[in-house]
């Protein structure tokens, strides 16, 4: 958090300037962010983000958890993409441990990212259209995401913190009608993103507010850090998923939007465009599902089923020193990243051969995404502020972790 | 599937993009290699950081044009305690590689890299926050999460991770 005399003082009536706070608790901030803004009338002259409000200490903690114990921690980073991030932290405990998952369970963790994904555009959509003052469409956008959140509490038991994934496959299989009423939700989707769109797309308002609003060049997002939709709103086509596939998304068959203005309207066109690819995907993982074990065969790793571990001597031991004592991973290093709704999730996990992680490190796309704000806003009127604001799908619990 | 063994012969991987462009400029800014569990590490000289990251930034057969990120790893009580840890990403060639620098633990300081790219400008912060890694050159260097007030690196290892004050 910035202390107060890191903004110029500026005294009264000695120049045309003033200094104005937004937030951290102004509501179009999407939490708890501080904006100071240096302002000449309604034009913006300087802008500096200010942020630490949600600190929490995650990376701290993961230090004295044992492996498994970490995977409930990386909900909490992100409330919109729970499962993105288990699903990262996942990953590089496997990789770091030599771990093959079975196909199927590499299916489900496919399909539950892109619901996720949906789900986080949605909170998205909602909140940056309301912010722009359409309320109606998060009316809309929070139909479909109950839908989804109903989907997680059936698979996992909750709604938001899911903790569904685990190091070497999944928790528990999927109940038994689950891909019966994913089917369902993916077959009236995409009727609900052209509502969406009637609502915005053309809208002369939305237009207005967003195009050539808060523009920035591919050359400035790349330099900035920039990655995810918001990256891909200034021309730049690249994203994990097809470029650099992890958990099997190379079976899949996608389209990455890409858009050239890097305004903020680009950027919408990006995301809702997403929406539709993510159905897309989402289907296709319905259709090939691979049938077969959830959880890799690893005894030392995964915990046993139930009933084995009713009847077997080995199984009742395993849980136990899995419980009790964790399980120890090779020494080394690994950099997992995936793509998450807002652009590159990255985890660094460091290993000791203890059975507690030496250091856990999160990449933040939020973080690198919010140093854009200065390069869009400067020179602006206050009101674009909200819309870039809203335009870059910042999360603060994964910023300040 | 087992684990390969990790290689950190140079000679075998000096063909790797990034290792061949900073090999050809200055062969006593490679400290060490690493390759395990398909990815590449290379211990840079303290010193040679910055000029190590413009190189790999505009090397024209493989830019490394996307930085991902800078963390660091207290390696408390060992010598040198800090290992700054910097992933670049090459857009075009699809390909990872890893910086460490190795640091002293007293008064442990280091070359920014904000002039190179911008975007390391808040991971930096954070570094500077967490772990009192002074970075020379940065533009703005105060803590970023903690309150500016805060005594202490949390993220030291010799920082209890409860029962403090």
């Amino acid at each position: 958090m910035a202390h107060l005399s890191a903004i110029p003082q500026l005294e009264p009536g000695q120049d045309r300037t003033m200094i104005l706070n937004m937030g951290p608790q102004h509501p179009s901030t999407h939490g708890v962010l501080r904006v100071i803004l240096e302002i000449d009338g309604e034009t913006i002259l300087r802008i500096m983000p200010d942020i630490g409000y949600l600190h929490t200490g995650i990376e701290k903690t993961c230090e004295a958890k044992f492996y498994q114990q970490v995977v409930p921690m990386t909900d909490r980073i992100d409330y919109l993409c729970p499962l993105t991030n288990n699903l990262c932290y996942c990953l590089a405990v496997e990789k770091l441990l030599g771990l093959e998952i079975p196909p199927k369970a590499q299916w489900i963790r496919v399909l539950l990212n892109e619901l996720t994904r949906i789900n986080s555009h949605l909170v998205w959509l909602g909140t940056h259209a309301l912010d722009i003052g359409a309320m109606t469409v998060f009316l809309y956008c929070f139909r479909e995401r109950e839908d989804i959140l109903r989907l997680f509490e059936a698979i996992s038991g909750q709604r938001m913190m899911t903790s569904y994934f685990r190091i070497g496959g999944l928790a528990l299989p999927p109940p038994l009608d689950f891909f019966d009423r994913v089917r369902n939700f993916a077959n009236r989707f995409p009727s609900k993103v052209d509502e969406y769109e009637d609502l915005l797309t053309s809208n002369p308002i939305w237009t207005m507010r967003t195009k050539g609003v808060a523009r920035i060049s591919a050359e400035d997002a790349m330099a900035l850090g920039a990655s995810g939709p918001t990256l891909r709103g200034s021309g730049v086509d690249f994203d994990l998923r097809r470029d650099m596939p992890y958990s099997s998304y190379d079976k899949f068959k996608f389209k990455v939007p890409v858009a050239q203005e890097g305004d903020v309207y680009a950027r919408y066109l990006c995301r809702v465009q997403e929406l539709r690819e993510s159905i897309g995907i989402v289907q296709q993982a319905l259709d090939g599902m691979p049938s077969g074990p959830i959880k890799a065969d690893a005894p030392k790793v995964v915990l046993p089923d139930r009933e084995k571990m009713k009847t077997q001597m080995e199984a009742m031991i395993y849980h136990f020193k899995i419980i009790t004592e964790g399980f120890s991973v090779p020494e080394g290093e690994v950099y997992q990243a995936v793509e998450s709704p807002r652009g590159e999730m990255g985890y660094y996990v460091v290993s000791d051969g203890t059975a507690k992680p030496y250091r856990v490190h999160m990449r933040s796309a939020c973080l690198a995404n919010l140093q854009l704000l200065p390069a869009m806003c400067e020179g602006r009127l206050i009101a674009d502020v909200v819309a870039a604001i809203g335009s870059i799908d910042i999360v603060l619990g994964e910023i300040d972790r | 599937m087992p684990l390969a063994p990790a290689i950190t012969d140079i000679e075998q991987l000096k063909a790797h993009p990034a290792i061949a462009r900073l090999l050809s400029w200055n062969p006593s800014a490679v400290q060490g290699v690493k390759f395990d569990r398909d990815e590449m590490s290379i211990y840079v000289e303290r010193s040679a950081i910055r000029e190590a990251c413009s190189l790999l930034r505009d090397d024209p057969a493989c830019p490394f044009n996307f930085f991902s990120d800078v963390t660091c790893v207290d390696r408390y009580p060992s010598e040198p305690r800090f290992e700054v840890v910097y992933h670049l990403l090459s857009i075009p060639q699809k390909e990872r590689v890893r910086l460490k620098v190795r640091l002293a633990g007293d008064a442990p300081s280091l070359e920014s890299i904000t002039s190179v790219w911008p975007a390391a400008n808040f991971f930096e912060r954070e570094v500077f926050d967490l772990f009192g890694i002074r970075f020379t050159g940065h533009p703005f260097l105060r803590r970023i999460q903690m309150p500016e007030n805060w005594e202490g690196h949390p993220l030291r290892k010799d920082y209890p991770v409860e029962g403090y004050r």
